[in-house]
């Protein structure tokens, strides 16, 4: 019988909800480091019972934690988080050169092959690894001293690497994304680095399709078609479909009511991809980038079939009226369970799971503090 | 024997109940100190004081015998009754809500 463990971190601890593959009734255990922001938590593809979780807070610092039996224990790894050589300075939200400054771990990303190898994305935004469980942590420089790095500047959260995918097929090829830089591909395991913001347009900086300085809240890939990307971004949802190299909208018929200045469509901060449909795509919409809830009071998914642009709101379960939350760009997933799992959590609390790829919805929990993420992990 | 006070969640990630006990080497000083400290539990390494820069962490205090040492040189001795186990050396996050 297959089983599903939803790792949830939240602004006052994490909190591990599991269930058989019925995901009707379900198991909730935590608060893990209670009263730490836990902004993520992933387990390993080759050992889902090795987990890597960030622990964060505004007085102690960064600390990292690692699971080896699904979560029930934990122990502190390193939480040595040192730049390259000089680390320099990038902008300042006045534009201003600011220098480098590690603030906290915001994604990691377990390796695909080796659950001692994971990912640290990073705010002042860079890319770490460590090869020894998070026991050492090493930048790889390379994303910052690219040559773009000293335009960089913090989006409204603090600029953070939030994404990091690794393609399944070639196994040197990594995207990362930064707010408020965009994304970034590397094809030689995170040596060398170039942005792939081709096709964005943003209209609050000067140079509207400049090659970097784009507000990337999020993308998504499925395993299947690792050259596809969707991306949610500041106002708008998009694709690729050559590996990042080229961008093209596809807000389609998304709600307009989002405030966008010049009526764009797509506001919001998470998007995924369906198990087992390479084309099935959700997103949130959020109203504006100053309001940040949802269009009308009405939290409301959006599936999208064909890759993007033809759009349906799934709302089934969910509330309908004076919901004013919000779902932060790491606080979706989907499990591989058929019918394809989704989940979501908001910064009310709630952690929404639907087990028929978003036809229905139900909440799973609904009073916890505000969810930062949402990993789900399929167990057999 | 130098007496520590950890805040809360710093007792927690260490796995300490209450006070913390260390035996120092040399004159008592903040550095002396957090340096035994952090040798008993790497896990506070970054968490008190900044890896590299060894600078206090922000919204950390420190406070002895009714006195904030918190801006004295981290190479200051100590009080002599923290020195000597009378009184315990608190560490102190700074009250805040949320």
């Amino acid at each position: 019988m297959s089983k599903v463990r939803v790792l949830v971190g939240t602004r006052k601890g994490a909190f591990i909800l599991t269930s058989d593959g019925k995901r009707e009734k379900w198991e909730i255990s935590g608060p893990f480091f209670a009263g730490w922001e836990m902004y993520h938590l992933k387990g390993s593809p080759v050992n889902p019972n090795r987990i890597y979780a960030s622990q964060s807070s505004g007085w102690f610092g960064q600390q990292m934690q690692r699971s080896n039996d699904g979560g029930q224990t934990w122990e502190p790894v390193g939480n040595k988080f040192v730049y390259d050589g000089v680390p320099g300075t990038h902008q300042w939200y006045d534009g201003t050169p600011h220098p480098w400054e590690f603030k906290r771990v915001w994604h990691l990303e377990p390796s695909l092959t080796d659950p001692d190898t994971v990912y640290a994305g990073i705010e002042d935004a860079a890319l770490f690894e460590s090869k020894d469980g998070g026991n050492t942590w090493q930048e790889l420089a390379g994303l910052r001293g690219h040559g773009s790095g000293p335009k960089w500047q913090p989006g409204a959260g603090g600029m953070c690497l939030h994404t990091i995918i690794l393609d399944p097929r070639n196994t040197g090829r990594i995207y990362i994304a930064i707010s408020a830089a965009g994304a970034f591909r590397s094809d030689d395991c995170g040596k060398t680095w170039r942005p792939i913001n081709r096709g964005l347009h943003s209209q609050y900086i000067p140079d509207p399709t400049a090659e970097v300085g784009h507000c990337v809240h999020h993308v998504a890939m499925h395993k299947s078609r690792p050259d596809v990307l969707f991306m949610q971004k500041h106002w708008d949802v998009m694709r690729s479909d050559d590996a990042g190299e080229n961008w093209r909208e596809v807000n389609g018929n998304l709600p307009t009511d989002t405030g966008a200045p010049d009526g764009r469509r797509g506001f919001g901060f998470v998007i995924d991809v369906h198990a087992h449909q390479p084309e099935t795509i959700y997103v949130v919409p959020i109203k504006s980038d100053s309001e940040h809830f949802p269009p009308e009071g009405k939290l409301r998914v959006y599936r999208s079939r064909t890759g993007g642009n033809e759009w349906e709101a799934l709302t089934k379960g969910l509330p309908q009226s004076d919901c004013y939350v919000n779902v932060l760009r790491d606080a979706m997933a989907v499990d591989s369970l058929d019918k394809c799992g989704v989940y979501f959590g908001t910064t009310g609390g709630q952690v929404y799971a639907s087990a028929d790829a978003g036809d229905t919805w139900a909440p799973i929990v609904r009073d916890l503090p505000a969810v930062l993420s949402v990993e789900v992990q399929t167990l057999s | 024997m130098i007496r520590v006070v950890l805040p809360t969640h710093l007792r927690t990630l260490a796995k300490v109940g209450g006070e913390v006990k260390l035996e120092i080497e040399g004159r008592a000083t903040q550095r002396s100190v957090l340096n035994a400290l952090e040798a008993q539990y790497p896990m506070l390494k970054g968490a008190i004081r900044d890896h590299v820069t060894q600078q206090r962490r922000p919204f950390l205090r420190f406070f002895a015998c009714e006195q904030d040492l918190s801006h004295e040189p981290p190479d200051t001795p100590l009080p002599d009754e923290v020195a000597s186990g009378k009184e315990p050396l608190l560490i102190i996050g700074a009250i805040a809500g949320g």
